[in-house]
């Protein structure tokens, strides 16, 4: 017999079993919202107001902080109910995001309070990283600021769908309609800058508690909803378990006989005798089953956001890093990609510096190749990109020396985001895009097995002996009009005068047989080079001299090319300005790109992608054709053979 | 996914990144109700196995019924088990309140068994809702040497990364169940049905809610006797969670001070 004092058994069992049916409708309704603005906009008090308009308070919460109030002689604030570290209250900031729960009667919310003042970016962004909303809030009086802006752009960078502006200290500007319509005009110009759009405007004043949980009888002029009414229209993240599955490979598990590949189901659904495929290793694997402890049943299929383990039916080589997706709608791989992304480090990003990249569960060294541009929170115009400052935001090319498996940030948030990290401290955020770039998955991919390569009855040496020189390839790389047909053109005729056996093999030749099912889409580019860089090999296996002339913007194609040739590759780049070439202009391509007739233009609307370390640079803006042969021929001879001498 | 299953899913990817980037690392068991949890998303992530050695600092104070349950969870979940006692209250800092000091010992208790044993960091239960301080944790806690917390310089954690790389010297504290609240720690423990110190449960219309030393732990008026009804009560209740633990209320920043020093 169990003793009871305060409530019998049979009303126990009632609440139970009510409790138990609200568990069951509230437990998925809730919802994590971040409360940011510019320093002293209000957001700790808002915060203080809705958990005491929710009647969310703790008993003696509202007693202790009166009483320590008094005790220290200050007035009554709501914000120290939130600031409940000493530290906190004697600065009279929040310096660190804090989570605070109330209810409505629809659902649950976490609320998270997020620094507004500069210094404590990092904090603000650790707390608005994880939420489904924002509440971002402007004081009427000093109207749009600086944190307004930046904040604002940060939500959109981290990916938060909802957002709405409260215009707060509304009892200060007299409950004035025309305060509240500047502030809104204003923020909502700059928020279309940006492309976010506002869920809602609307005229509060926390303190007094106007338009909070009921609605202002001081601005009967406004006829949208309250804070909490705003709150509840809010809808969580929507599931993406329809879109293309991707898992982040975090381990491979041997603790038993099993081998189990752990990770996260980030998009997509997983079933048992699924084909799936894992990046950038490229191996393919039947799912045997799907992996878990102390459960009902062994399930037979996953989803979106669940912890899971597989086993595969064969033994393939997989590590942490990876992506596992299905064959069909597999990830984009690149060594290279463009970042959008915030900078939160001591010291300014700057070209050329190498960083660790995290993609997922994969860790790499990066490289800042380029900054596109950098975007001034205050005035919107791109400054100077020669660096981006501790705080702000930019747009950078990002380079690793290894092939990465990814996705663009709108095809799949958790694939499609990085993070950068200096000495041991996160200090960038990003999302990936990839215009501009290819997809490098069809160059890497091979397709047919059971091959055997054959030995030539002829050898290398008896060639060259024959030839009286080795065969190489010479790749010519630059911008179209650069003067790459020209020299090669040029170059061959010298050189074939000469006695050697040399080809040339130029971009519109072969675009129009081998290559002629090719389009000028960055992935077709990189095929195009892919197919001309094994050609110039099996050339230079004959014995000859290639000559290759081709735009080749990408420099992980010109890699691959160098890789597919051995050592005898010679990156040759013909260095000529956009201007100049544009100015020069030989088939009017030019023009056309500029007049819309051609889209993905190398220069114009794709980049290209200078050499890091050529063998050779010719500056055809200031070196003319007879010179430029003349340095060629210097080339040719220095690093194989001078038939001149030689005859 | 019900709210459990993504509390459960998150907790286990925060293990297993764990696992996967440091080196030498233990889960820290307080053998309450949140540790259990802890123990417990451990199998779930490791699929039946605790890959770690869980570590128990001894105060020596405990409740019996602590002791008990202990050694029949060690036999029966086939945990690593190591266990090291803390040094006596006379070493500890005179000018914290009493029950802070006594509290402190634990702290010093685990800095002494983490260099003893060069573990690289630890796992620990801790939770957000429990207290305002905790609220402003990081799922990966850097500490220096002294094991002091610089509540001021954390790094900040989004999109899933976490700091797991550090500079020699540095040790981390790993918190999986950061964001679950009591009532999810209920919830799961009956969900799974996860076995529990019975201090929990209610009789003679006192109930333990958070279990600690005896000397500085007190129970709660509840007639909770079972996990329903205890969920019940804390639907209701609006008493915090830590209201029976004496240090937490003796001066507005114990709580601060203990955990600056490395309390968890």
């Amino acid at each position: 017999m169990k003793p009871k004092t305060a409530l019998s058994d049979c009303a126990l069992r009632v609440i139970c079993k009510m409790v138990q049916e609200i568990m069951a409708t509230s437990q998925a309704q809730q919802l994590k919202i971040v409360i940011v603005g510019h320093v002293d906009h209000g957001k700790s008090t808002l915060i203080g107001r809705l958990i005491h308009d929710t009647d969310s308070l703790p008993d003696g919460k509202l007693e202790a902080i009166q009483q320590m109030c008094e005790r220290r002689g200050m007035p009554f604030e709501w914000a120290f109910l939130m600031d409940s570290i000493q530290a906190e209250r004697d600065q009279g900031i929040t310096i660190d995001t804090t989570q605070i729960r109330f209810k409505t009667a629809q659902r649950t919310y976490v609320i998270i309070d997020a620094p507004g003042h500069i210094e404590f970016l990092k904090n603000m962004i650790t707390g608005a990283a994880s939420s489904e909303a924002a509440l971002l809030l402007i004081d009427a009086q000093e109207g749009v600021k600086e944190q307004s802006r930046r904040h604002g752009y940060l939500l959109s960078l981290l990916g938060i769908p909802q957002v709405a502006v409260l215009v707060n200290k509304m009892d200060l500007v007299g409950y004035d309609a025309e305060k509240f319509g500047a502030v809104v005009e204003e923020y909502r110009a700059y928020l279309k800058e940006i492309g976010v759009e506002a869920t809602a405007f609307i005229p509060v004043s926390a303190r007094a508690g106007d338009n909070i949980a009921e609605r202002s009888e001081n601005m009967p002029w406004y006829q949208g909803p309250t804070v909490l009414r705003m709150l509840d229209d809010f809808q969580p993240r929507p599931p993406v378990s329809d879109r293309p599955l991707r898992m982040l490979v975090q381990d491979v598990y041997k603790f038993d006989q099993r081998r189990i590949i752990a990770g996260r189901i980030e998009a997509g659904a997983l079933k048992v005798g699924d084909e799936v495929l894992f990046s950038p290793s490229n191996k393919v694997a039947q799912v045997r089953s799907i992996e878990a402890w102390s459960v009902p049943e062994a399930p037979t299929m996953a989803v979106a956001g669940e912890s899971v383990g597989v086993t595969l039916e064969t033994q393939i080589f997989v590590e942490r890093g990876e992506i596992m997706s299905h064959v069909d709608d597999a990830p984009a791989e690149t060594n290279v990609f463009k970042g959008r992304l915030f900078w939160l480090g001591r010291n300014a990003l700057t070209p050329g510096s190498e960083y660790l990249l995290k993609l997922g569960t994969l860790e790499c060294p990066v490289v800042v190749e380029r900054i596109n541009r950098v975007v001034d929170t205050e005035a919107l115009d791109c400054s100077d990109p020669k660096q981006i400052e501790r705080n702000a935001v930019g747009e950078v090319v990002l380079r690793t020396r290894r092939l990465l498996a990814l996705d663009e940030h709108q095809q799949c948030s958790a694939t499609g985001r990085f993070v950068l990290v200096e000495d041991y401290v996160p200090v960038a955020g990003g999302q990936i895009a990839m215009d501009g770039y290819p997809d490098q998955r069809n160059l890497v991919t091979v397709r047919s097995t059971n091959i055997t390569a054959v030995g030539h009855a002829v050898t290398r040496a008896a060639r060259a002996a024959r030839n009286g020189h080795e065969g190489a390839v010479l790749w010519f790389t630059g911008l179209s009009g650069a003067g790459k047909s020209t020299l090669a053109l040029a170059l061959e005729a010298t050189l074939f005068t000469k006695g050697y056996s040399v080809y040339v093999l130029d971009g519109d030749n072969i675009r129009t047989g081998l290559n002629a099912n090719l389009s000028f889409s960055p992935e077709d580019r990189a095929e195009n080079i892919r197919r001309v860089s094994e050609v110039a090999n099996l050339f230079a296996d004959a014995g000859f001299l290639v000559i290759s002339s081709f735009i080749s913007p990408y420099r992980s194609d010109r890699e691959r090319a160098r890789a597919a040739a051995g050592g005898r590759f010679h990156e040759i780049y013909l260095k000529a300005p956009l201007e100049v070439c544009e100015q020069r202009d030989p088939k009017g391509l030019y023009k056309k790109a500029r007049s819309g007739e051609i889209r993905d233009f190398t220069g114009i609307h794709s980049p290209y992608e200078e050499p890091d370390a050529p063998e050779l640079v010719i500056d055809t803006s200031v070196v003319s054709v007879e010179s430029a042969i003349a340095k060629l021929l210097d080339y040719v001879k220095s690093f194989g053979a001078d038939l001149e001498r030689s005859t | 996914m019900s709210h459990l299953d993504e509390l459960e899913a998150e907790s286990i990817y925060v293990f297993r990144e764990a696992y996967a980037k440091l080196k030498s690392i233990a889960i820290l068991w307080s053998i309450g109700k949140d540790s259990n949890v802890v123990l417990w998303l451990a199998k779930k992530a490791f699929f039946g196995h605790v890959p770690f050695p869980v570590l128990f600092i001894d105060t020596e104070k405990e409740f019996p019924q602590v002791y008990e349950f202990r050694d029949q969870r060690i036999v029966d979940w086939g945990l690593n088990y190591i266990q090291e006692q803390c040094p006596p209250l006379d070493e500890m800092d005179p000018t914290l309140p009493p029950a802070a000091r006594l509290a402190a010992r634990k702290t010093y208790g685990l800095k002494q068994a983490l260099s003893k044993h060069g573990y690289s960091g630890v796992v620990a239960g801790i939770r957000r809702d429990e207290e305002a301080i905790r609220a402003k944790e990081r799922y990966f806690s850097p500490r220096d040497d002294s094991g002091a917390w610089d509540l001021r310089d954390q790094p900040p954690e989004f999109f899933n990364q976490y700091m797991t790389n550090f500079p020699p010297g540095i040790h981390v504290r790993v918190h999986p169940i950061l964001h679950w609240t009591e009532l999810d720690v209920w919830k799961y423990t009956k969900r799974e049905n996860i076995p529990l110190v019975d201090l929990y449960f209610a009789k003679s219309g006192k109930r333990y809610r958070s279990l600690g030393e005896q000397e500085i732990t007190h129970p709660i008026d509840s007639t909770a006797a079972t996990i329903d009804e205890i969920i019940a009560e804390l639907e209701v209740t609006r008493i915090p969670e830590r209201s029976g633990r004496a240090m937490d209320h003796e001066a507005e920043d114990s709580f601060e001070r203990l955990r600056a020093a490395g309390y968890m």
